[in-house]
């Protein structure tokens, strides 16, 4: 069965680990600028929410793609980008509606997660559990599929 | 059943794959209208800068289709007979359908000034555009762009990566006008003058003539005289809708374009339509609109898809958004951005730095549109915010203080995260 990862902010105390895991995973260095994973900080109500891509199923990011540059891989289910592919035209970054695809300036391809090829590095680097790498199924997954469906043009479609 | 598409664009494309998806047995049959592999439009400026070759334009791997038992057919459909379930081939043979769908895309439109019809006058619209424009626009060849909209826009940045001396002539105000207001579009001036380009607004060619052997003189309504080596004419685009034209396609409602339900299907049963050939609901105002986009192009053609091959599905109607990357400077656009009645708005400008976000709320306290230029990133959420059609609540105040708080407004409203 494919992995997702599961997000529970209510166990987030906001250490940033996971940002920073990202950003050395991908880009070698620790810059939570670089992180393809976000914790927000909502002050008003002392909350803290990691946030990155869902890997929906029918992306966004994928379909408006004009060159086939963000594909699936087939053993992790992840939507990545083919970076020998991308020409950077940012239509993805505006495509995706959860704004988990950015652009690189440095590179002039984007970037998104990539469940870290199935060991995602901010999952192993949560000390509190609020970020877990865990079978698609269970209900924290779905509850972020919910979200997605909220915005969605595509998610109805599907029903 | 028998699937036929008219039309191998990425609406089209689309819908062959999502009917394949659910209907594996079926016959899709998917016309090509130009004699070239299966290629993307959008893919055209980065062959111009040389970014990729001709193979990167491709919209699909050689083989997808095969793979995917869709029979891909380099012919153009002339004429659509809902009448007979008909359609006339280019060669005039006739091919029947349970299921068709037009997606024929737009076609570049010039607008009435003599001499656009000689050689070195070129649109920007398909490969073999590409290519004439390629053949001419050499370092040091001095280049006219006719028209600074989106399109002009993005082939702006990819003339310049040539090495062209290039000059811009634009009608209208300001640059890239039904996308940037004139805060962004003045940003967006003087960062493309700085890098060299030669920005023109309120100007209109009047006509263009042959200059010597291989040149043009472009003249415009001010009496200023242009020599070019080439002309391209970015204008804008209109659908193309020849295959309606005739017969009893001609009783298909068209307006603009040709006009869809949001089962994105046209008057006539089993007729559907997607991309920029039709005319669709505005996701907000639900008046009939053409955004002539590739997000929109491509959902459609899966809202398609699926109806035709039994699978309800509503489109929530076209949202436009645009991004552009001009030498850099990257400004993107959503909906109705300049505001809807009884509104609200929050502007956050810094035009030293190239930064402006202006963001545009309706008066139920929704976001409805949005300019950003040099944002630096999540701009996705944009799209979230405004298309999940979520209350802002007690963060449309917290926008206003500090717009730029937009992903934490995402995040809060509609991720269920705040
Ligand atoms: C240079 C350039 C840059 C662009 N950049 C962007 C961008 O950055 N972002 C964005 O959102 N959009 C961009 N666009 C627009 C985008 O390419 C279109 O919105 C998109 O291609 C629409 O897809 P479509 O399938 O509806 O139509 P098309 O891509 O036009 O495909 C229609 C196909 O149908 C074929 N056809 C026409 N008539 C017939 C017929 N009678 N029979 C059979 N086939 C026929 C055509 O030859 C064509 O292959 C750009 C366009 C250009 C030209
Ligand atoms: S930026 Fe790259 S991955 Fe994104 S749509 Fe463009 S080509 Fe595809």
């Amino acid at each position: 069965m494919l992995k997702a990862l599961s997000i529970l902010p209510d166990k987030c105390t906001g250490c940033m680990q996971c940002e920073l895991a990202c950003s050395y995973e991908h880009e070698g260095v620790f810059n939570p600028a670089r992180s393809r994973i976000r914790v927000f900080h909502f002050h008003d109500e002392a909350r803290y929410v990691p946030y990155t891509c869902t890997q929906c199923a029918e992306a966004w990011c994928q379909t408006a793609c004009p060159v086939e540059a963000i594909q699936v891989n087939p053993a992790t289910g992840a939507k990545e980008v083919l970076d020998n592919l991308c020409v950077g035209c940012k239509v993805c970054t505006i495509a995706c509606p959860f704004g988990t695809v950015n652009y690189n300036q440095a590179t002039g391809k984007v970037i998104k997660c990539d469940l870290c090829g199935g060991d995602p590095a901010c999952a192993r680097y949560c000390p509190t559990g609020a970020i877990t790498y865990v079978d698609a199924d269970l209900t924290a997954y779905e509850r972020m599929r919910t979200w997605a469906a909220r915005t969605d043009t595509q998610a109805q479609a599907t029903a | 059943m028998r699937y036929l598409i008219a039309g191998a664009g990425p609406a089209g494309v689309v819908a062959a794959e999502t009917l394949r998806r659910h209907d594996h047995s079926a016959t899709i049959r998917l016309f090509c209208g130009e004699q070239e592999p299966v290629y993307s439009r959008m893919a055209i400026p980065y062959l111009l800068s040389n970014k990729i070759d001709e193979r990167g334009t491709w919209l699909r791997e050689p083989g997808h289709f095969e793979t995917l038992a869709v029979d891909l057919v380099h012919q153009r459909v002339e004429t659509v007979e809902p009448d007979h379930h008909t359609v006339v081939l280019s060669d005039g043979r006739r091919e029947t359908y349970d299921r068709m769908l037009i997606a024929t895309g737009a076609r570049p439109v010039s607008p009435p000034v003599p001499g656009l019809d000689q050689p070195g006058v070129h649109h920007c619209w398909t490969l073999a555009d590409a290519r004439a424009i390629a053949a001419r626009a050499r370092p040091g060849s001095r280049v006219v762009l006719m028209g600074a909209g989106f399109i002009g826009c993005i082939i702006l940045e990819a003339l310049v990566l040539r090495g062209v001396r290039l000059t811009v002539l634009e009608a209208e105000d300001r640059m890239v006008p039904r996308m940037l207001d004139a805060t962004a579009g003045a940003m967006l001036r003087s960062w493309c003058e700085a890098k060299g380009v030669a920005i023109h607004t309120d100007t209109r060619v009047q006509a263009v003539e042959p200059m010597g052997a291989e040149a043009l003189a472009v003249h415009c309504e001010q009496g200023t005289v242009f020599p070019a080596d080439l002309l391209v004419v970015a204008t804008g685009v209109a659908p193309n809708l020849d295959p309606v034209r005739n017969g009893s396609g001609a009783t298909l409602r068209t307006g603009r374009g040709l006009q869809v339900d949001s089962r994105q299907q046209t008057s006539a049963p089993d007729v559907y339509a997607a991309g920029d050939v039709c005319e669709a609901a505005d996701w907000y105002t639900g008046e009939g609109a053409v955004y002539a986009i590739q997000p929109v192009a491509v959902e459609q053609g899966r809202i398609a898809a699926l109806n035709m091959c039994g699978r309800p599905a509503r489109y929530a109607g076209a949202l436009p958004m645009n991004v552009l990357d001009t030498l850099g400077l990257v400004t993107v656009s959503f909906g109705h951005w300049s505001g809807v009645a009884g509104g609200d708005s929050v502007r956050q400008s810094d035009p030293e730095h190239h930064r402006y976000l202006r963001l545009e709320f309706d008066p139920q306290g929704r976001l409805v549109g949005a300019i950003a230029v040099g944002l630096p990133g999540h701009v996705g959420v944009l799209r979230g915010l405004i298309q999940s059609g979520a209350p802002l609540g007690p963060w449309q105040a917290r926008l206003k203080q500090a717009p730029g708080r937009i992903a934490e407004a995402y995040v809060a409203r509609v991720a269920g995260g705040g």
